[in-house]
């Protein structure tokens, strides 16, 4: 079967959509698929420094567009996951190094080898993010309950829609529990009232994701961590399995649980 | 200006330059536009760049060359317009736009209808999001929610059936008798004719109001009523 081509876009910057697009990875190969994740954001390379593969880079996309090394030569496989690859960003070139018709033709390439191909968006609506959209069958975004992090997230679904990418799924990261139960942030709630699309997962605020991103090994290896796990299930409702949402409300009593689950709050 | 320099022009676009070039030799042109750039580096620098080589016949590998010698003068090479299939084609391969009027679909529209009699609306049955603009020169009906961010111009009356949290101007052109009516009035701004309206804060549990000029010549919401 050939691959599925997911993006994870933002529009905003910082919300983690390396981040996911790391762990997700790292989900998906778990599970036993084939996944290649790519870096598209050129000039500003990241996703290698999440995976722990910086010290293994030797060719990146930008040498593969401009055919100074095979598509192979380029993909550098997890120290962990046989199943999973990488292709890093150039980090001396700009965007205007790789255009939409590139990177569809890479992609191209890679649809019969793998189940899956996880591009990183740089942030922003320009070029960056023109290309990294091009090639996706789904465009997965992602934003935090914050308010100019949602504005941003609707306008980047308000692009996809023009562009008829379908319908995007929603990402809800770095939400914290106690912080939404005295209303000093948005619920995802609230976020999926103002955005109007599928909510693909929500994953809960946890400094273990930042710890493990500066190590370069992804949260979602770690069985414990509720962040690893929110993005574990993630990657299962990707393969088409049905995974209940997790509840992200440990601090609450167990009367407001029983309200919650007989239908309101 | 020396004699090269005469080969191209450069016009200012909406969106960017447009930079037209003759049938003279290829090499020669490029070298030349390359000459023009360096010379006004600072004017060029982080510009969007559309291209019209009339009929020249170019390959892959021209465009290619010149595309990264702009880049790295930091200039965005967007579109290349010819009259040349083989060139357009080019230039498709590339991923660059060959039509340079082509309205970008994210920016908003404006709608204009022949003829326009007083009763004329138009619908919109979808959210309308943060960055859409759409202008209309009669009445505007959503049918769905206008986000923070959206902006809706109209010159008649403005009707959303869902929540209001963007900004809506009705009565554009001067009609102080325009409201704007919505089952939850929590704009980021709102205007009829050349009035603006003071923030209105988001309700606890919004109700139906219409927005309009009121005897005082202030722009002000109520709740609706059926009386």
């Amino acid at each position: 079967m050939p691959a599925k081509v997911i993006t994870i876009a933002s529009g905003k910057g910082g919300v983690g959509k390396t981040t996911a697009v790391a762990n997700l990875a790292v989900g998906l190969a778990m599970d036993g698929a084939k996944v290649v994740c790519i870096d598209g954001d050129i000039g500003l390379r990241n996703l290698d420094v999440i995976l722990g593969l910086e010290n293994r880079i030797v060719y990146d996309i930008v040498d593969v567009i401009e055919g100074r090394c095979r598509l192979k030569q380029a993909m550098i496989r997890d120290k962990k996951l046989p199943e999973l690859y990488m292709i890093p960003a150039a980090q001396t070139r700009d965007k205007n190094a790789v255009s939409a018709s590139d990177m569809t033709r890479l992609v191209k390439d890679l649809r019969s080898e793998f189940d899956f191909v996880l591009i990183d968006s740089p942030a922003g609506i320009e070029r960056g993010f023109k290309n990294a959209i091009a090639a996706a069958d789904r465009v997965i975004v992602i934003t935090n309950p914050e308010v100019s992090a949602v504005r941003d997230a609707d306008r980047v679904i308000g692009i996809l829609e023009a562009e008829e990418k379908g319908p995007g799924a929603l990402i809800i990261n770095r939400l914290n529990a106690s912080l939404v139960k005295n209303h000093d942030m948005l619920s995802a709630d609230d976020v999926l009232d103002l955005l109007a699309v599928e909510l693909i997962g929500i994953v809960p605020e946890d400094e273990g994701v930042i710890v493990s991103s500066n190590r370069g090994a992804p949260v979602a290896f770690d069985p414990k961590n509720r962040a690893g796990q929110a993005f574990r299930n993630i990657a299962k409702r990707l393969r088409g399995e049905n995974v209940p949402f997790l509840d992200l409300d440990h601090t609450g009593g167990l009367w407001e649980r029983f309200q919650r689950l007989t239908g309101r709050k | 200006m020396n004699e090269m320099n005469s080969l191209i022009q450069i016009k200012g676009l909406r969106d960017g330059l447009l930079v037209s070039l003759d049938d003279a030799p290829w090499e020669e042109q490029r070298v030349a536009l390359l000459a023009q750039v360096d010379d006004q580096i600072s004017f060029f620098q982080g510009a969007r760049l559309a291209l019209d080589v009339a009929s020249q016949v170019l390959r892959v590998n021209d465009l290619v060359e010149l595309r990264d010698q702009l880049s790295e003068r930091g200039i965005f090479l967007w579109a290349v317009v010819s009259e040349s299939p083989t060139t357009e084609k080019t230039a498709q391969l590339l991923g660059l736009a060959t039509r340079i009027s082509k309205p970008r679909p994210e920016e908003g529209r404006q709608f204009s209808v022949e003829d326009l009699g007083e009763e004329t609306a138009l619908f919109l049955h979808r959210t309308i999001r943060s960055g859409t603009r759409i202008e209309f020169s009669g009445h505007v009906v959503v049918l769905g929610d206008v986000n923070p961010g959206a902006e809706i111009i109209a010159e008649g009356n403005v009707i959303i059936w869902g929540r209001l949290r963007g900004m809506v101007h009705a009565g554009v052109k001067g009609n102080r008798n325009a409201v704007i009516c919505a089952l939850d009035l929590s704009p980021t701004q709102l205007r009829i004719a050349e009035e603006v309206s003071e923030v209105l804060s988001a309700r606890e549990n919004p109700k139906p109001e219409v927005a309009r000029i009121n005897k005082d010549g202030n722009l002000q919401a109520e709740a609706w009523s059926t009386g």
